[in-house]
């Protein structure tokens, strides 16, 4: 931070960033080497990595964003979390903290989904306006600066006990792509940072610094160019817009809560997609009534969070399941799209561990008594995966404002809208029976099927689209309706795929840095 | 593969410290009584020793692991007097909880709940209550104040944090030795 820049509010040829996470601290980077001035505002405090804990529930209340939201609809989590939708990050690096490092690509046929899948009944598929060719490059980059194993060289990670009883048992029911992942986890020193020490609390922050987080690598990088300024704990409320329909800059509140204003030539957000729905539609003005950049009614449509869900499995003999990495390893067998199984899209079977203190939280929300806690009896014999697949987009799972409850500034906070999708629920299911018997082939006495968690995966309230009434931004993320406003974080997704999504909201980070770069200098915006 | 010891040593320094932390001073008091012993919550300042007697059975019927002691389930629930103390909206909801509780046990089978002497009758209470703010505050959290004890946590095999200790790379991540030969 010793070279860091300190812009004026008044500085109207910076871009303001919003959210630093892996969409906003990539992208603030990406601009900063090439010379434009950035600030980024982030809600969250700055951390340290000495700072991260090794201890779920101290963690969650240092890193969470736990300020309110409401929920609707039948999915499980209005019932279960009906204020914590989501589980993600409110601190500089923002969810890259937390992410788990899982970096896959696309498949060629997940970026069209509407062609791949056609008519899906209540579904609002559409194609991305990019292909994976087009991508392929920037997926290259992306691996390679987040230091991916399985790419560039470098080895994979060792598997864990937790990934040997998922791989055991998914080789013998004939599972063939079974492996310990393509992480953004360092298993040997790279870029300055160690590598993977085993210790678990992947989801805690890395107390190695061997996952890539944009708090200890884009962030610093970005600042040592003396081009990029990171303001912390300062919450943007609105976007404001001049006569013409370009945005001016922002109102955000700062760390006394003292409404400030910064002055922008462009603002890209990077909120996450319950964040960044919002902060547009917060900022509805005489010009434009129902948010910035909503002409198409998008805005906050066709919320995703994965197809989600675990499986753990209880044995005669010790796992202990939470030494070593949390993602320790994936089964890709199922990733494909093959309706024959009664759904289109694919997903994927990761391993995850909770602590002792998460799983009795988690493993059956609300649940009590014997029947419940003999399970958490057997803890240290316990193997656990997390299953992640494509969502069917629906216009009407969407993120709005809530009409009575606000935040400390007095803005209404996002309500979030999920009904389960038909799709969602029969992949679910065939999921739900696939992982359990991986476990029963090596001898599970007891499997347990534990409903999705509060999501970590927030996609699509912002959509891609090529024609402007279908989605809110064009394929390099400027929003159809104001030439100098971006969306940079995962909102922008057309569909969700059926993999983790960071790898694919980095890669759109730096091709977007390079395509406001060159907006900038032919004087576009 | 290593093996955690379940074993908590108890010192005295350390058992002091649990018994200051657990607020007043119950566990100290408790020393040989039963679970539902209303003695071992004479020092409760705002809650009556029935009404914290009461939490503490419930703690037990909720979250029942044969493999703890009452302390764990004392240190618990002790908090809510504290809270009860700084919150008449608590003190209340506890006050008429255990009332409703013990009007239920009193119905079905002519005494107070901690009177009920078998867990499976109990547990019938709790169900009967169990859709209203008062049950569903204290097991949200118990989730939390039970499992969030690291006394606890050798005694299921976890191992908490691990980070000063290097990880878990050199300390069994990959140790398990039964699993069949592919």
């Amino acid at each position: 931070m010793a070279n860091a820049a300190r812009f004026e509010k008044s500085d109207d040829s910076v871009v303001v960033i919003v959210g630093s996470g892996a969409g906003g601290g990539t992208l603030g980077n990406e601009l900063a080497q090439k010379g434009i001035k950035v600030v980024i505002l982030e809600a969250g405090a700055r951390f340290t990595i000495p700072d991260f804990m090794n201890d779920e529930w101290p963690s969650f209340s240092q890193l969470a964003w736990t300020d309110p939201r409401t929920t609707s609809g039948s999915f499980q989590i209005a019932k279960d979390f009906p204020n914590l939708p989501s589980w993600i990050v409110k601190a500089v690096g923002g969810t890259s903290i937390h992410w788990a490092g899982a970096s896959l690509r696309f498949g060629e046929w997940e970026f069209k989904a509407k062609t791949t899948y056609g008519q899906v009944d209540g579904a609002n598929l559409l194609d991305w306006p990019i292909s994976l060719d087009e991508m392929a490059p920037y997926y290259a980059n992306a691996e390679n600066r987040m230091g991916v194993n399985g790419t560039n060289g470098i080895p994979h990670l060792p598997g864990n006990n937790n990934f040997k009883v998922m791989q055991a048992g998914a080789l013998k029911l004939g599972y063939k792509t079974v492996f310990t992942g393509n992480m953004a986890i360092n298993s040997q020193p790279r870029d300055g940072r160690g590598s993977c020490e085993q210790i678990g609390f992947c989801f805690q922050g890395c107390k190695s610094g061997a996952k890539w987080s944009t708090l200890y690598t884009e962030i610093p990088k970005g600042e040592a160019t003396g081009n990029l300024e990171v303001r912390p704990l300062s919450q943007v409320i609105h976007i404001e817009h001049n006569d013409a329909g370009l945005v001016t800059g922002v109102v955000y509140a700062d760390a006394q809560g003292v409404m400030q204003r910064q002055k922008a030539r462009a603002v890209a957000v990077a909120g996450n997609s319950l964040e960044s729905p919002r902060l547009l539609l917060n900022s509805a003005s005489g010009k434009f009534p129902d948010g910035l950049a909503n002409s198409s009614g998008q805005v906050g449509r066709n919320y995703m969070r994965h197809t989600t869900g675990s499986v753990y499995a209880t044995f005669e003999n010790p796992v202990h399941m939470y030494r070593g990495t949390t993602m320790a390893g994936i089964i890709r067998d199922e990733s494909t799209n093959n309706p024959s199984r009664g759904f289109v899209g694919g997903y994927e079977m990761e391993t995850i561990s909770l602590g002792l203190p998460f799983s009795a939280a988690f493993f059956k929300p609300g649940a009590w008594g014997r029947g419940y806690t003999s399970l958490l009896d057997d803890y240290s014999n316990t193997a656990g995966m997390w299953i992640i697949g494509e969502d069917m987009p629906q216009e009407t799972n969407r993120v709005t404002l809530d009409a009575t409850v606000k935040d400390k500034f007095g803005m209404p906070v996002a309500s979030v809208h999920f009904d389960d999708h038909a799709n969602d629920i029969a992949m679910r299911s065939h999921a739900y029976k696939q992982g359990t018997a991986v476990y029963q082939a090596v001898g599970a006495t007891r499997v347990a099927e534990v409903p999705p968690y509060p999501s970590t995966h927030n996609l699509g309230t912002n959509r891609m689209s090529d024609n402007p009434r279908d989605g809110v931004v064009n394929k390099y993320g400027q929003t159809h309706d104001i030439k100098n406003l971006f969306v940079s974080d995962g909102s922008q997704f057309t569909t969700g795929a059926g993999v983790n999504p960071t790898l694919t909201i980095v890669a759109l980070a730096v091709r977007q840095g390079d395509n406001i770069a060159g907006m900038m200098s032919r004087g576009e915006i | 593969m290593r093996k955690v010891d379940p074993r908590v040593k108890v010192t005295r320094r350390r058992f002091l410290q649990s018994s200051a932390a657990a607020g007043p001073a119950a566990a100290l008091a408790a020393g040989g009584a039963t679970l539902n012993a209303e003695s071992a919550w004479a020092q409760a300042a705002v809650l009556s020793p029935h009404q914290m007697a009461t939490l503490t059975v419930m703690a037990r019927d909720t979250y029942p692991h044969d493999r703890l002691g009452d302390i764990y389930y004392r240190n618990a629930v002790a908090h809510w007097d504290t809270d009860a103390g700084a919150k008449a909206e608590t003190k209340t909801l506890i006050a008429e909880g255990v009332a409703m509780l013990d009007a239920e046990a009193n119905a079905r089978f002519g005494a107070d709940y901690i009177k009920v002497a078998s867990e499976a009758d109990r547990v019938t209470i709790l169900q009967a209550i169990e859709p209203g703010p008062f049950f569903k505050a204290v097991r949200a959290d118990l989730v939390v104040s039970l499992y969030n004890q690291k006394e606890v946590w050798p005694k299921f095999g976890y191992e908490g944090a691990s980070a000063q200790y290097g990880g878990y790379l050199h300390r069994g991540f990959n140790d398990i030795d039964w699993l069949p030969v592919a």
